[in-house]
């Protein structure tokens, strides 16, 4: 068949001469090559004391913000969880009491929220879905743990500390 | 002490080699013949014939019978009872048996084994007094058996390719 | 005598077999340092200073693992598989000459176990009975991988046991013994066998690769194909056991080539140390020289190990009949016309 391009390379396998049917010369040169990889300067980073940058896109663990004044952006719309293709997300709304204005932004907060880490791809498309930018992946790992359930975080872990100061 | 170790390993060997006839599983069979050439070793150490007991190690123990045991591997381990043979065999084996038997008893009677054959030369199973023997009094035999040998060789080797235009 | 010849040789037996244990533990550690080195990595570094316990934690780890033995597998047989591997594995070192004589408090002591007159003859039997313990093993695992594995393992020790003794009847032309005392002695200074036998040493070299199933040549228990072959069924100290003794294996076949074919605990100037250090610190010093010799022929296996890929089964077979036999042959014939020559002149 014609190529639609002329990019194709035709190899050309030229039968071996004697010293590469030896396969020896071959072999040392192999060797000649990892020995010298023994004095290369080593790659290993000590994990646990020296911690590797995250790059600046990376994206980690969720975590739900506050506004300036301590209160919780979420107002429960579900445009992460239908935005989300791992489904991870779930969560309940509920309507916000009147003491409770100090809480919580909006008139509607969520009451229960859910990521199931081990759902979770990491994909960051609840964070562009959220029109309120309370959802951001700027957190570290997930950590490792024994049992399923408690892969699943919710609002305890996920939302931000309250400011300390003021 | 040599006397005693010799009825001891000679006991070992016997026993071994029933144990190769009785056991049910081939492979059973094999490796009590493996113990059995093990015992053999023995004896030809104990006969101050080194080489030959080290002959016998490598050939047999560590070439034909692993050989052995590498075919019969192939054969089912949880079936370890063969189909019975029919009564014609049986009798004709005990037959068989029973005239070996004889040979073997007459043969020693007419050997008269009351002579003890007395060993020439002490050191003959050394190396290098084998060595002197096989390459001078016994040349032409051990070169007729080299022969035979590649004979079987070649005959295996027509044996195992076939023609091409037959494949 | 009699009670002194025995306590001297008891001794030596326990040195020689402790020597062997304690460089095949270390050398599970070297391999995976050394594996990391090569991959520009730093390998194991946690058990002590520079991982210098990692063999004990390793070890530790293989006892306290859970004892699993097949239902289907034969019993004995499965349990016989590893002890067979790790005492044909142990058993090489018994001729193996470690130092020249060395005298201790006005007695005369010899480094060497027991000096047979047939003594390569020996280690090439006990080599040829190692696959038993690979085989029988595999076999009474009822698996069919390590089926596979030991089947594998019969035919390439088969193959390769017959230009490994090919190679050595050339040495033996050279040398005129079957005595490994008698070979070392003769390599004195650096008339080193290997300088006489260069293709036989290749030769052999590669086909100790085969027989202690080192990478290329580990297709008995090529993980890629097999799982993990021979072994596959195997589990806590019996896979232990497994492991080790090709450890053992690779450092007796290592002592067995510096033997052989690199003068043992012979070195140029030899004549000179021993003249300076006297009747017992010289030797000593040859064998510390001998087991150099051993620790690079180690690391030479390591480092092929990490370099080279496997064999694929068929290139193996060629291998082993197709070249190397030949070879052999030619080897042996090029040595005979070479002495027949040199005898003239």
């Amino acid at each position: 068949m014609e190529s639609l391009t002329n990019k194709k390379k035709v190899l050309q396998q030229k039968p071996m001469n004697f010293w590469e049917r030896l396969y020896l010369p071959a072999i040392f040169q192999g060797m000649a090559i990892t020995f010298m990889h023994m004095f290369k300067k080593k790659e290993t980073i000590f994990y646990p004391e020296v911690k590797r940058e995250f790059s600046e896109n990376w994206r980690g663990l969720h975590s739900l913000k506050r506004d300036e004044e301590g209160r919780e952006r979420c107002t429960a719309c579900g445009l992460c969880a239908l935005a989300c293709p791992a489904e991870a997300i779930t969560m309940i709304a509920a309507e916000r009491k009147k003491e409770e204005a100090h809480l919580y932004r909006e008139e509607k907060y969520a009451s229960v929220y859910e990521i199931n880490m081990l759902r979770c791809i990491f994909c960051g498309l609840c964070e562009e879905a959220c029109p309120k930018e309370a959802i951001y992946l700027d957190g570290n790992i997930v950590e490792s743990n024994y049992l399923r359930q408690d892969f699943i975080y919710g609002k305890d872990k996920l939302v931000e500390a309250p400011f300390k100061a003021s | 002490m040599t006397l005693s170790l010799f009825y001891l390993v000679a006991f070992l060997s016997i026993f071994f080699s029933l144990l190769v006839i009785f056991s049910k599983n081939p492979v059973h069979s094999i490796l009590y013949l493996i113990i059995t050439f093990f015992t053999f070793t023995i004896h030809y150490i104990l006969l101050n014939a080194q080489f030959l007991a080290i002959v016998n190690f490598i050939v047999y123990m560590g070439a034909i019978l692993v050989l052995f045991l590498f075919v019969l591997m192939l054969l089912n381990l949880n079936k370890d009872s063969e189909p019975l043979k029919s009564n014609l065999l049986k009798i004709i084996g005990v037959i068989g048996g029973m005239c070996l038997l004889v040979t073997l008893v007459g043969s020693t009677k007419a050997l008269h084994l009351s002579d003890p054959v007395i060993l020439q030369a002490q050191n003959l199973g050394l190396v290098k007094n084998l060595g002197k023997v096989l390459f001078s009094e016994f040349l032409l035999p051990f070169e007729v058996s080299s022969i035979l040998l590649l004979s079987a060789m070649v005959g295996a080797v027509l044996l195992a390719k076939r023609e091409p235009n037959n494949a | 005598m009699e009670l002194a010849f025995v306590i001297e040789k008891f001794i030596l037996i326990t040195v020689v077999f402790a020597l062997s244990l304690v460089v095949a533990m270390y050398s599970t550690l070297a391999e995976r340092k050394i594996a990391a080195f090569l991959q520009d990595r730093v390998g194991p570094n946690r058990a002590g200073p520079g991982g210098m316990f990692q063999p004990l934690a390793d070890g530790a780890k293989m006892f306290f693992k859970e004892e699993i033995i097949p239902e289907q597998s034969n019993k004995f047989l499965f349990i016989a598989g590893p002890s067979l591997a790790i005492l044909t594995a142990c058993i090489g070192s018994a001729v193996i000459p470690w130092g020249d004589t060395i005298a201790i408090a006005g007695r005369i002591v010899d480094l060497q176990v027991t000096d047979i007159n047939v003594g390569i003859l020996y280690i090439f039997g006990v080599v040829s009975l190692g696959v038993y313990g690979v085989m029988i093993g595999g076999w009474a695992s009822n698996n069919k991988f390590s089926l596979m594995g030991a089947i594998r393992a019969a035919s390439q020790n088969i193959s390769y046991e017959i230009p490994m003794g090919l190679s050595i009847i050339a040495l033996l032309l050279v040398t005129n013994t079957l005595s490994l005392k008698e070979i070392t002695a003769q390599q004195h200074g650096w008339h080193w066998n290997v300088w006489y036998q260069p293709l036989g040493f290749l030769l052999f070299m590669i086909c100790s690769f085969a027989e202690t199933n080192r990478t290329p040549f580990d297709l008995p228990e090529c993980e890629t194909e097999l799982v993990g072959g021979y072994h596959t069924e195997y589990s806590s100290m019996k896979l232990g056991f497994y492991l080790f003794a090709e450890y053992i294996n690779m450092f007796i076949s290592s002592a067995v080539m510096a033997t052989l074919y690199f003068g043992g605990y012979n070195y140029p100037g030899m004549d000179w140390v021993n003249n300076m250090l006297g009747p017992l610190w010289g030797p000593l010093v040859g064998v510390a020289v001998l087991f150099l010799k051993i620790f690079a022929f180690i690391f030479f296996f390591m480092w092929v190990r990490w370099t080279v890929p496997r064999f694929r089964y068929d290139q193996l077979m060629n291998l082993g009949w197709k070249v190397l036999i030949p070879l052999a042959i030619a080897n042996i014939v090029i040595t005979g016309i070479w002495i027949t020559i040199s005898d003239r002149i």
